[in-house]
């Protein structure tokens, strides 16, 4: 199962309760708002290297983009539209929102 | 391919400050209307959506949780509670308002792997 995340983590539980519940070695796509925590050098940053060793952590680049998020923590896969469509036809999604 | 569909509704948010949990009982009975195998997890602040005690007269709000109770009359009866999250919460499963089965985080997990969809509200 693709699980999405859509939420800033600094202000939604979301990405917590994916992490929570998410079989361990899914794959997690940061979306929209979500994608602040792929930044590197942030309070965050040894949180998300911790989620990344029991997932695969992609972030969208388009939304990465839109933000001005340019310095990605080492290992989070940047996956564009069609990356994203991809991902979709190899995993059944849902949202975490 | 089968007509009826394994079908999760995951409630994560609590009742009246969101349009969420609204939504989401809206939906479990149009799907339930449609025959769907339906599955209802109560997560996170979703908990709050089936306390006992609500009385929202004085916030002139409509309580809709009593539709929870009634859901077994569409043949829904798959509901479960995340141990953890209801605890953080203080709650117990008497402090429900349905008979909803306790789970660990694993039975969650296991659960959402089965499902056709998992929707979020």
């Amino acid at each position: 199962m693709l699980h999405l995340v859509n939420r800033s983590p600094y202000v939604s539980t979301s990405l917590d309760s994916c992490v929570k519940f998410a079989k361990k070695g899914s794959p997690i796509l940061l979306i929209e708002d979500a994608v602040y925590g792929a930044m590197a050098g942030t309070a965050l940053e040894k949180k998300m290297e911790s989620i990344m060793k029991d997932f695969t952590v992609y972030a969208l680049k388009e939304d990465l983009l839109a933000r001005g998020v340019t310095n990605v923590i080492a290992g989070i896969k940047e996956v564009d539209y069609t990356g994203f469509v991809e991902l979709i036809e190899e995993h059944k999604p849902t949202t975490w929102t | 391919m089968s007509d009826i569909s394994k079908i999760m509704i995951m409630m994560r948010k609590a009742p009246y400050g969101t349009i969420y949990s609204f939504e989401g009982l809206e939906s479990v009975l149009i799907m339930g209307a449609y025959e769907q195998d339906i599955t209802i997890i109560f997560v996170d602040d979703g908990v709050y959506s089936i306390k006992k005690g609500m009385d929202t007269s004085a916030a002139g709000i409509k309580d809709f949780s009593p539709t929870f109770r009634v859901l077994e009359m569409y043949d829904i009866e798959k509901l479960y509670v995340d141990k953890e999250s209801m605890e953080a919460r203080g709650l117990t499963a008497d402090d429900l308002i349905v008979g909803a089965e306790v789970v660990d985080t694993e039975t969650i997990t296991k659960l959402m792997e089965e499902q056709d969809v998992v929707l979020p509200f």
